[in-house]
């Protein structure tokens, strides 16, 4: 089945076709695994020579960001393009080649705020798999208000000085680089104050802690900055620009985590084959709500996708998506647990299969997704003033 | 494969549509029928111009005087007509009515110019129990002792359009019993035929709908429709096709009351501050929104998928059908709500979507009786 109606989508089409079935190796056509992903980075690590050589294949020919230029390290494809690539990568079940909050998160607004020099020093390295990138955003004080932040940078001649913590940094510990939100005008007002710097994570004075979540693992992480200097042309934008910056990636984020839920590792079994393995008939109407809801959602993304093909914007589309997203996934996870019964209630150790152990952490991981990327209560206030048109 | 982006054409028939609705069919008609009394609950006249701009006969073949397009047009009229709640033969009469008989004989085909001209009204009597069960019929066709033809025996209830109907479409029993798929056939039987009653009942929703009792009706063979006792698949296209334009419908109605409801919320002041500010109601909305959203997709991929005889038609349909279920329930019961005293008054026209959304989910199997289904043709 195709939609492609020029006969020159066609043919690219065919070309995207053949050079996945000659380059993507066979291990790399399965669903991946918790664990399995390709972050890139300084110290990148690959599960298997199979991901390593895919990853390689993908970074010389631009494909890690196939829309971007290739002077910054993408494949110069048009959208039309990049969406048919992405549709025979779907169709062939390729595994994303590189996980990275460098291209989905930072690079948009890179490519919209940044000057040419930014540009020519960061986006390349990203594409690359290079440089890991890392958010930091929320702070120990500033979760929900997060334009109350108060992680100071203060300028001295061709430098900032940065002091302050940030929270929800996620696998900080694992990143090269952090785009960062500080405030550097304490007496403006609170959103006029802000400024986006791109910090190195290897600078004197940076240091970071894991933060065990509820789940047992630890995938953000606390970051200090004790006298932190980060050079003045790291500011991206104006100084003072940062909260513009700041909720332009926000939205980017907000749909990331829809994006990264469609492609997230395959669930072993479906709800409906457990459902029919334990056999609780008591469940079975939340089972088929939650089928049915996961259905609409799945349906709407995919109206969504053709509204943007035709060009329409998805408006607040994305804060809908992640507040629904998020809200069914916990419902979800809850009701895999449950189905368990009392297999799903094991936290480590013998008398529990791996795979009851990680649905039980899955259900308490998910508990935090309606919180990160900003929670379930601040997009239903954005889905109510910007959607809706209603008051403050 | 695209199937939510409309093409221009079915823009613009969305477009003219939703112009006649407000213009012609506002909610207003609704209630000066309800207020008439008039037992027929629609408009003959109103009926007569939605026929000239093509829509009685929408998706009759262009051979029959219709326009030959199909169920995803049909559902685009129908969402408009649910905006207004505008009590229009339209889903009796074109999306079952014309469906059913262009499916029989050189008899029942006849019939078709005149339905799409507006001037012939269909009902489908096939409902017996006290809630939705297709295949439950009691009511028996049994051949004529003396020449061709067969002799109809029984009793039918909630049928809808049924005080207004010129012809019904007549699910009996040729074999089998009660529950069967095996044994039903359908019937085109004319109203004027003796021993034909339609008794019509003044629902919730003021909305026309009957209960029709048959003893001995003789209906000649060539108004069979199909083969005698394998209905079933007939009838199940049949409902396939309503229960996906009536979710439509209600997709509309949640969308306006909806929409209303937004409206109040900005302009009713209360505390010196627009009700809308409070977070206890802008959540609610929002939520709101988003249900919308997922309806909005699940309709219009259940038009689709039933339209190209999709593998997946019957379970979108009975997702289709519980979530618009769900939605519109959801938005009208919110809407009296947010509407506070006002709302739960005859002079605002909210309770007539409340109304409205209970008629619409029991029609055709309610939200509970569709995720079972759902599940059932998932295999669990």
């Amino acid at each position: 089945m195709t939609s492609g109606t020029e006969p020159a989508d066609d043919a690219f089409r065919a070309e995207m076709r053949a050079w996945l079935e000659a380059n993507c190796p066979p291990s790399m056509r399965t669903p991946h695994l918790p664990g399995q992903e390709v972050w890139g980075g300084r110290r990148r690590t690959f599960p298997s020579d199979d991901a390593r050589l895919w990853f390689e294949r993908c970074v010389e020919r631009g494909f890690t960001a196939p829309a971007w230029p290739r002077e910054y390290g993408g494949a110069g494809l048009t959208r039309e393009q990049a969406r048919i690539l992405d549709a025979e990568m779907r169709a062939m079940g390729c595994r994303s080649p590189l996980i990275s909050f460098g291209i989905w998160m930072l690079a948009p607004v890179l490519f919209e705020f940044a000057t040419e020099e930014q540009r020519a020093e960061h986006l390349p390295p990203i594409a690359r798999g290079e440089i890991r990138w890392c958010q930091g955003y929320s702070e120990p004080g500033s979760g929900s208000d997060l334009a109350s932040l108060s992680t100071r940078a203060v300028r001295h001649g061709d430098h900032y000085v940065v002091d302050g913590a940030k929270v929800w940094t996620s696998h900080a510990d694992h990143a090269d680089w952090m785009f960062c939100l500080v405030r550097t005008d304490p007496d403006a007002p609170k959103h006029d104050g802000i400024s986006f710097i791109l910090l190195d994570m290897a600078t004197p004075g940076v240091s970071t802690r894991p933060i065990q979540l509820i789940s047992g693992s630890s995938p953000f992480c606390e970051t200090r900055f004790d006298n932190v200097r980060v050079p003045a042309r790291n500011l991206v934008g104006r100084e003072g620009g940062g909260w513009q910056i700041a909720k332009k990636l926000l939205e980017h984020e907000r749909s990331i985590i829809s994006v990264m839920r469609d492609r997230a590792p395959e669930e072993a079994e479906t709800l409906p084959a457990m459902l029919k393995r334990v056999g609780e008939p008591a469940l079975r109407d939340r089972v088929i709500q939650a089928e049915l809801d996961f259905l609409c959602n799945r349906l709407t993304l995919e109206r969504t996708a053709e509204a943007a093909k035709a060009g329409k914007g998805p408006g607040a589309a994305s804060s809908m998506f992640k507040l629904y997203g998020t809200e069914l996934n916990k419902r979800r996870k809850e009701l895999r647990v449950e189905l368990q019964g009392y297999q799903g209630l094991g936290w480590e150790g013998a008398g529990f299969e791996p795979s009851e152990l990680q649905i039980t952490r899955e259900w308490l991981r998910s508990r935090a997704s309606s919180i990160e990327g900003g929670t379930s209560e601040i997009q239903l206030n954005i889905i109510a003033k910007r959607v809706l048109g209603l008051p403050d | 494969m695209r199937r939510f982006e409309l093409t221009p054409e079915q823009e613009e028939l969305q477009r003219a549509a939703r112009t006649f609705v407000e213009k012609r069919v506002p909610t207003a008609h609704l209630r000066a029928l309800r207020d008439a009394k008039d037992p027929s609950h629609v408009s003959r006249a109103v009926w007569r111009e939605m026929a000239a701009l093509g829509w009685a006969g929408i998706a009759v073949d262009e051979k029959h005087g219709g326009a030959g397009l199909g169920l995803v047009e049909l559902g685009l009229v129908m969402e408009e007509l649910g905006r207004t709640l505008a009590p229009t033969p339209l889903l009796a009469t074109s999306v079952i009515g014309a469906a059913a008989l262009a499916e029989g004989a050189e008899a029942a085909r006849a019939h078709l110019p005149a339905l799409a001209r507006g001037e012939r009204l269909v009902a489908l009597a096939f409902e017996e129990e006290r809630r939705f069960a297709p295949y439950a019929c009691k009511t028996t066709a049994r051949h004529a002792p003396h020449g061709a033809g067969w002799i109809l025996d029984g009793e039918k209830t909630f049928v809808l359009d049924g005080p207004s109907a010129d012809l019904l479409i007549v699910v009996a029993r040729t074999a089998g019993a009660p529950g069967d798929r095996d044994g039903l056939t359908l019937f085109v039987v004319d109203r004027a035929l003796a021993g034909l009653t339609v008794e019509p009942l003044a629902m919730v929703d003021s909305r026309g709908a009957a209960r029709v009792r048959l003893a001995s009706v003789a209906v000649p063979s060539a108004d069979i429709l199909g083969d005698a006792g394998k209905g079933a698949d007939l009838l199940d296209r049949l409902l396939a096709r309503a229960t996906a334009a009536l979710a439509a419908e209600m997709l509309g109605a949640a969308d306006a009351v909806f929409r209303t409801t937004i409206e109040y919320l900005k302009t009713r002041h209360q505390f010196g501050v627009p009700i809308g500010s409070f977070q206890g109601l802008k959540h609610r909305a929002a939520h709101l929104f988003c249900e919308l959203e997922l309806t909005r997709s699940v309709v219009r991929a259940a038009l689709v998928a039933v339209e190209r005889a999709a593998p997946d038609a019957d379970a979108l349909v009975s997702a289709a059908k519980a979530r618009a279920s769900d939605t519109f329930t959801r938005a009208a019961a919110e809407a009296l709500q947010m509407h506070g005293g006002i709302g739960v008054t005859d002079d605002l026209d909210v309770g007539f979507y409340y109304k409205r959304a209970k008629v619409a989910e029991l029609t055709f199997g309610s939200a509970a009786y569709h995720r079972d289904r759902f599940g059932r043709l998932h295999g669990y």
